[in-house]
């Protein structure tokens, strides 16, 4: 079927430099976009930890407010933890296919991650929703202020990787896994474990921690 | 065709897209170690809360360890040892952020503002 190959020239106008394929010449990763990208995530880990820095300073002050324990529903979060667990296993299995070359076992992964990503995204604006409904309001204290901070800057970058996952699928059906493609679909998988990364710190740190609280 | 396969499948672990195994392999331990956690909190078998605590801090840790190396492939060869330079790094910063900010807080508010802090957390109700 259509396992475009067009390794030596991109097929449209660029604007960065031209790349070799560095994947048939043994050698990992030659490209500087990929140490770019990575150097990225790690200044988005500064963001984050200073989010939990805040969060672990803020989550006592309840100024009279509800406790993490009467308002987190530790059910939604282990199911939230479980999907986008197997998210990132998804993404994995849409790597594995790219390096083979298939271009709808690509999509077919990338779709299902972006599914399951959207649940997510959606049981987490339900879970803030009904946490408003009850009057916890991000207004209400220190600690509810640091959570959906915390937990939507999370749920933002979530969202972010879920549109550019729809970018990629139109992108690898209008020009197939071509060099470009394969880059873009590496740094987006960086993304996207790293976000399933921040997620053991939320779950541990704020939901966990906060129901021993 | 499967000899073929298993030949793509080493050839891509070579290049720091991972195997089919390693993503099973992390697959695997990040539910045991996800699982657990939740167990202790919400089954409540130990009836220490700080212990506790000290638990799912250790098996987040680990569990962020496992997805560094089976997800993110960060290792020593990878960039030529620059993701991990990276990656150690910002390790250091967010010990030094997150523990710093908690250590000044936690003084500030014990040498300012007396009896707020114990006040605060037994009055929760």
């Amino acid at each position: 079927m259509a396992t475009i190959a067009s390794e030596a020239v991109p097929d449209r106008d660029t604007f960065h430099l031209i790349e070799k394929d560095s994947h048939d010449h043994g050698q990992a990763h030659a490209s500087p976009v990929l140490l770019g990208f990575w150097i990225y995530l790690m200044s988005d880990a500064l963001i984050f930890a200073s989010l939990f820095a805040t969060y672990g300073v803020l989550s006592s002050s309840f100024a009279g407010g509800p406790a993490p324990r009467d308002i987190f529903e530790l059910e939604l979060v282990a199911l939230n933890t479980a999907i986008l667990l197997v998210s990132s296993i998804t993404y994995g299995f849409g790597m594995l296919a790219m390096d083979k070359g298939r271009v709808r076992a690509v999509q077919g992964w990338l779709a299902l991650t972006a599914l399951l990503g959207m649940s997510f995204v959606s049981i987490e604006l339900y879970e803030f929703g009904v946490l408003i409904g009850e009057g916890a309001t991000p207004q209400r204290s220190g600690f509810l202020s640091a959570f959906f901070t915390l937990v939507g800057t999370h749920g933002l970058h979530v969202t972010v990787g879920i549109i550019w996952i729809g970018i990629m699928l139109v992108q690898v059906g209008k020009h197939g896994l071509n060099v470009v493609n394969k880059r873009r679909l590496t740094c987006l998988s960086m993304f996207w474990h790293f976000l399933d990364v921040i997620w053991i710190g939320v779950f541990t740190f704020v939901y966990l921690m906060g129901m021993l609280r | 065709m499967s000899a073929a396969s298993d030949h793509d499948q080493a050839h891509g672990s070579e290049h720091g897209h991972g195997s089919k195994k390693s993503y099973l392999v992390g697959f695997a331990l990040s539910g045991i170690l996800t699982f657990i956690p939740f167990w202790l909190v919400m089954a409540q078998p130990i009836g220490n809360p700080g212990l506790v605590a000290i638990l799912i801090i250790l098996f987040a840790v680990a569990q962020i360890l496992v997805h560094t190396v089976c997800f993110l492939h960060v290792n020593t060869s990878g960039e030529g040892g620059w993701t991990l330079l990276a990656y150690v790094f910002t390790a250091v910063l967010l010990v030094i952020t997150i523990a710093g900010s908690l250590w000044i807080m936690v003084h500030l508010n014990s040498n300012m503002m007396p009896g707020m802090m114990s006040g605060q957390a037994s009055s929760t109700p």
